[in-house]
């Protein structure tokens, strides 16, 4: 197919500028939760909507690479256990893509309620076992500290996803509905 | 005779989710050297003409062609956009997108890179075109720090380093000021010359395009080619306005003259246009047209009093200004980029604070007001209505403000429908925002602020990138809800049509101060104010100074006023 | 672009602004591993003082990145007392020993030599990347960002994702602003006065302007490379690349010896711990 060379380029394309708007919001929009790299990300509720339209590479890449940069300019430098699972969030909430077919303009309930399903446990797997895990083994920090940490991302990111990346992947949605079924009323 | 470089025969497209066909059955040669000018009303299939040429249709564009289109040599169907940008060298509407580089010169070298160049070529071939576009010193620049003008230039060095012999531009003066406009049309005309390219420019504001001097003018309508000639010949047809077109304004005045357009000579050309009678016409018009002076005693609404703003420790952006805003005055604010008129409208909505001097609002300190507060009483509209609607619906995103205000549910109803019905919105009230025409959605935009019942209106760029038949819808409904509402409006504006054919008063920036401040017809004719001001004087006022008129300021404003009369 | 990061690149002319980009992230990325995994004091306050020793010589100057630093500390220091709240014993455990500075093992808090010694470790560990992480973000022009990571043998396409990233940071960010305070405008409140719930709509209601305007400059910008030919080859050039020069490779062989050191003390200490209580 022609289109293919299209659709790399875009692939590209969409990870940069996803990456650029993952900067700028876990920047400028982080809302503080209170526990030490922690908080309510908006850039989390960001991430299934690109998922669903540029699918897993260009997801995970992008929160990949806004993470990092971010951690650089506020920490000094990453958090590289943190930022790994999270370009694998990334890459999850992409792969939901064919599953959800945005492009389609129809999220039905069920899709809606499968994709949240689908988060909890992927933040779940990323959060609670992977993050800590990677921290222990890496860091060598306590169990119960990372684990705490684990757990409160988890509760955070799922809700902010099932929030905010509920509420964007619906309107996005809706904006695919065919223009040929509206019919003016008086 | 010489074989045409780009020939469509009985050409057809149709876009892959479209019902109808965008291009019906065209015919069009164009000869090596040529430089073509294909206008028309948006959706005309101008556009998707131009997508064609550059192998984005149907890569990216899938459709259905039928009938042939060679470009150089080569059959669109069977070449990639890879093969066919080696040929065609495409310079797009938007350079800030177009500029994918972090500096110029990367920016310059792209396609060099990806055609795996060593650096010593690279800077070889960089150094070539960046001297030969006036880039030099930029070229460490980031796109942040260039103006609308400057990225164009980079975007133009970034495509002609390929040697390519045909150069597409797509609506090359949609993003300029009317002086950086102006002088992207001459550097077009002398790049054609200089590397004998090919050009073609699709754009709608025919005026300033003639200006370059084109070889033939292309005009489309509903996917088909209407017109096909020497700019002279279509002109003297009067052609444009036979198709909804925006013809330039000196042959518009010379039409209410009374000249006759058939007969003028080097008509595509204001300083070069002859008629046996025109000298006559002109001054026996001028000399019979009365301008009207009515002075309406208006209230002050909107008080300034040395205003003045600076970010910290920088140099001040906007400098001691002074300004009265009266009741139901329309008002143009024009200068160039960073001369401070988003900054002073960033002060009046509470974006901003300024660092001294008053606000006052009918004798109000706005200062004490919030943002919130103040939008009640004065209402900002982006250029973009892409960056102001949030909601999807049409009923939802007009009525969110007065929502967030804590009203009843039915007294919003009440006033969000009162106000569809103005904005011709009503029947739509149920629909997507997504389903809207750029024009539609800007009204939607409007109807969002004007619910708040704002006595005051401060709209950026309302016509920006729209053709003539949007750019009267909306600035007639502009007009419509100013005089039913007895509004107050401020329209930031780079369009000189628009200052001088919707507004009364015309308040000229320059580096944070008033430069002019005076009716539009005497600031589109005062050179001084031009110059430093980045505008363009209007061909009239070159009509009325080779004719002699004994005003020329007066000239363009009784011409404004009879086109005014015609269109109430 | 400077002004719209807390830190960037300065340009100076110092031996490490004059070194490769590809030899500076690849001692970044060595020295960050090693000192991630190691737990040898030696190693770490060694490479700390490498790297501090590095800062001074790039001529960065305090004031500019204080900012940051103050952040990083308050960042390391709650960590750490996190960890001392939720783990007082843990230095015991991990070296084996008990040397008691308050309270006996039996009490939920108490406070050993062990447990100091492994928190001092940590925050060494948190901190010795930092003036390294700063000197590759000042000393490095970000134009070279892409073809570093490329050279360093990441696909040439996902370093240029990289590139765009920086490229349109100052635009996102300028259309959210823009976007937000036309939202404010119209009432919804994201400020800090806010309260939570308030708060994460409002948020929302500007990601859908900002997604959507994005959204299209995805497309304008995947045609606008398309059009000059990115993406074709297996590889490209780069404009801004670094030849490697002699500085280069000695430099490379130092930072190879300074990670075989770090390796080689895994074997003397028989693991990731340096253990000074035990003899």
């Amino acid at each position: 197919m022609k289109n293919k060379e299209n659709n790399s380029i875009k692939t590209v394309v969409a990870t940069g500028i996803g990456a650029a708007i993952i900067f700028v919001l876990m920047k400028f929009v982080a809302i503080p939760t209170g526990i030490p790299n922690t908080q309510i990300n908006v850039a989390e509720g960001f991430l299934p909507l690109l998922g669903a339209i540029y699918g897993p590479i260009a997801a995970g890449l992008a929160i990949f690479i806004g993470h990092t940069l971010n951690d650089f300019v506020t920490y000094g430098s990453p958090w590289w256990t943190w930022v790994i699972t999270d370009g694998l969030v990334g890459l999850a909430f992409g792969l939901a893509k064919r599953k959800l077919d945005i492009q389609s303009g129809v999220l039905s309930r069920r899709k809606l309620i499968w994709f949240n399903i689908y988060q909890i446990i992927v933040n779940f797997v990323a959060w609670v076992l992977l993050a800590p895990t990677g921290d222990i083994i890496i860091y060598h920090e306590p169990a119960k500290k990372v684990f705490l940490q684990g757990i409160t991302t988890w509760i955070i990111n799922s809700l902010s996803v099932a929030v905010i990346g509920t509420i964007l992947l619906v309107l996005y949605a809706k904006t695919r509905t065919k223009r040929g079924s509206l019919k003016k009323e008086r | 005779m010489t074989e045409p470089i780009i020939s469509f025969k009985n050409f057809s497209f149709q876009y892959e989710s479209q019902s109808e066909k965008t291009l019906d059955n065209i015919n069009l040669d164009i000869f090596p050297g040529e430089k073509v000018m294909i206008a028309g009303a948006s959706g005309s299939g101008k556009s998707t003409l131009g997508r064609c040429l550059n192998g984005l249709i149907p890569q990216a564009y899938p459709g259905k062609i039928s009938g042939k289109c060679v470009i150089n040599g080569k059959e669109l169907v069977e070449s990639s956009v890879f093969d066919l940008s080696f040929d065609v060298g495409t310079v797009l509407q938007d350079p800030d997108s177009q500029f994918v580089g972090l500096t110029v010169i990367e920016d310059i070298a792209f396609s060099l890179e990806n055609d795996q160049l060593s650096q010593a070529k690279m800077r070889e071939v960089t150094r070539k075109w960046s001297k030969k576009l006036n880039l030099e010193k930029l070229i460490h620049r980031s796109p942040q720090e260039l103006s609308g003008g400057q990225k164009q230039r980079v975007a133009m060095a970034g495509v002609l380093i390929d040697e390519s012999k045909i150069l597409l531009f797509d609506e090359p003066l949609a993003s300029l000021d009317p002086a950086s406009g102006a002088a992207s049309i001459e550097l077009i005309d002398q790049l054609a010359h200089k590397q004998n390219l090919t050009v073609i420019i699709i754009e709608h504001r025919i005026e300033e395009v003639l200006k370059g001097g084109i070889d033939r003018l292309v005009i489309m309508r509903d996917g088909k080619i209407v017109a096909n000639d020497t700019p002279q010949r279509i002109l003297q047809q009067s052609l444009l306005e036979k198709l909804g077109l925006r013809e330039p304004l000196y042959l518009s005045a010379l039409k209410r003259a009374g000249v006759n357009l058939a007969a003028c000579q080097n008509i595509d050309q204001v300083s070069q246009i002859t008629e046996s009678q025109m000298s006559r016409k002109l001054t026996a018009w001028n000399d019979h047209t009365q301008l009207s002076r009515k002075v309406k005693k208006r209230s002050t609404l909107l008080d300034l009093n040395e205003l003045s703003f600076a970010y910290e420790d920088a140099s001040p952006i906007i400098k001691d200004l002074s300004l009265e805003i009266k009741k139901g005055e329309i008002i143009s604010l024009v200068g160039r980029n960073g001369a401070g008129k988003s900054t002073l409208s960033n002060l009046i909505t509470g974006f901003l604070s300024p660092s001294g001097g008053s606000i006052k609002f009918k004798g109000q300190d706005l200062l004490k007001m919030s943002v919130k507060e103040r939008a009640q009483h004065i209402g900002y509209i982006l250029q973009d209505p892409n960056q102001m609607i949030s909601k999807t619906m049409i009923y939802d995103e007009v009525a969110s403000g007065l929502r967030l205000r804590g009203l009843l549910e039915d007294k919003i109803k009440e006033r969000v429908e009162k106000i569809l019905r103005v904005c011709g919105l009503y029947e739509m009230r149920h629909w997507p925002v997504s389903a809207l025409s750029f024009g539609q959605k800007k009204r939607v935009t409007i109807a969002a602020i004007l619910v708040l019942k704002p006595e005051m209106l401060i709209l950026d760029e309302p016509t920006a990138g729209q053709d003539l038949k949007h750019y009267t819808e909306i600035m007639t409904f502009i007009e419509k809800i100013q005089w039913e509402n007895d509004l107050t409006i401020i329209l930031i504006t780079h369009d000189m049509h628009l200052m001088l054919e919707y507004t009364q008063r015309t308040v000229v920036l320059n580096q944070g101060k008033i430069l002019l401040d005076a009716e539009p017809a005497a600031v589109l004719t005062d050179d001084e104010t031009i110059k430093k001001a980045y505008l363009v004087r209007t061909s009239l006022f070159d009509l009325a100074e080779r004719y002699k008129l004994p005003s020329a300021t007066d000239f363009v404003a009784k011409f404004i006023q009879t086109e005014r009369e015609g269109r109430v | 672009m400077n002004s719209h990061f807390l830190i960037g690149y300065n340009d100076k002319d110092t031996f490490l602004h004059r070194l490769s980009g590809s030899t500076k992230l690849i001692g970044f990325i060595a020295f960050s591993i090693i000192g991630m995994i190691t737990y040898d004091t030696r190693f770490l306050l060694g490479i700390l003082t490498f790297s501090l020793i590095l800062f001074k010589l790039s001529k960065i100057s305090i004031t500019e990145v204080s900012f940051v630093i103050k952040i990083i500390i308050a960042f390391a220091a709650l960590n750490l007392l996190m960890v001392y709240v939720f783990a007082p014993g843990y230095g015991m455990t991990i070296y084996g020993t008990q040397h008691m500075l308050w309270r006996s093992p039996e009490n939920y808090f108490n406070l050993s030599w062990e447990e100091l010694f492994y928190i001092f470790n940590l925050f060494l560990k948190y901190t010795f990347a930092v003036p390294l992480a700063l000197i590759f973000l000042m000393t490095t022009n970000p134009s070279e960002f892409a073809a570093s990571l490329n050279k360093i043998g990441i696909p040439y396409k996902t370093s240029y994702a990289v590139e765009i990233a920086l490229r349109y940071i100052p635009n996102v960010q300028r259309d959210y602003r823009t976007i937000s305070l036309a939202q404010q405008a119209r009432g919804y409140e994201i400020s800090k006065k806010a309260k939570f719930w308030p708060r994460i709509i409002g948020n929302a209601q500007i990601l859908l302007p900002l997604i959507f305007t994005s959204l299209d400059r995805i497309e304008v910008v995947s045609q606008a490379m398309e059009l000059r030919r990115f993406g074709q080859g297996k590889r490209r050039t780069w404009y801004m690349e670094k030849q490697f020069g002699k500085a280069d490779y000695s430099s490379l062989i130092v930072i190879f010896l300074i990670v075989l050191a770090g390796v080689a003390l895994f074997n003397v200490n028989g693991g990731r711990f340096w253990n000074p209580f035990k003899h």
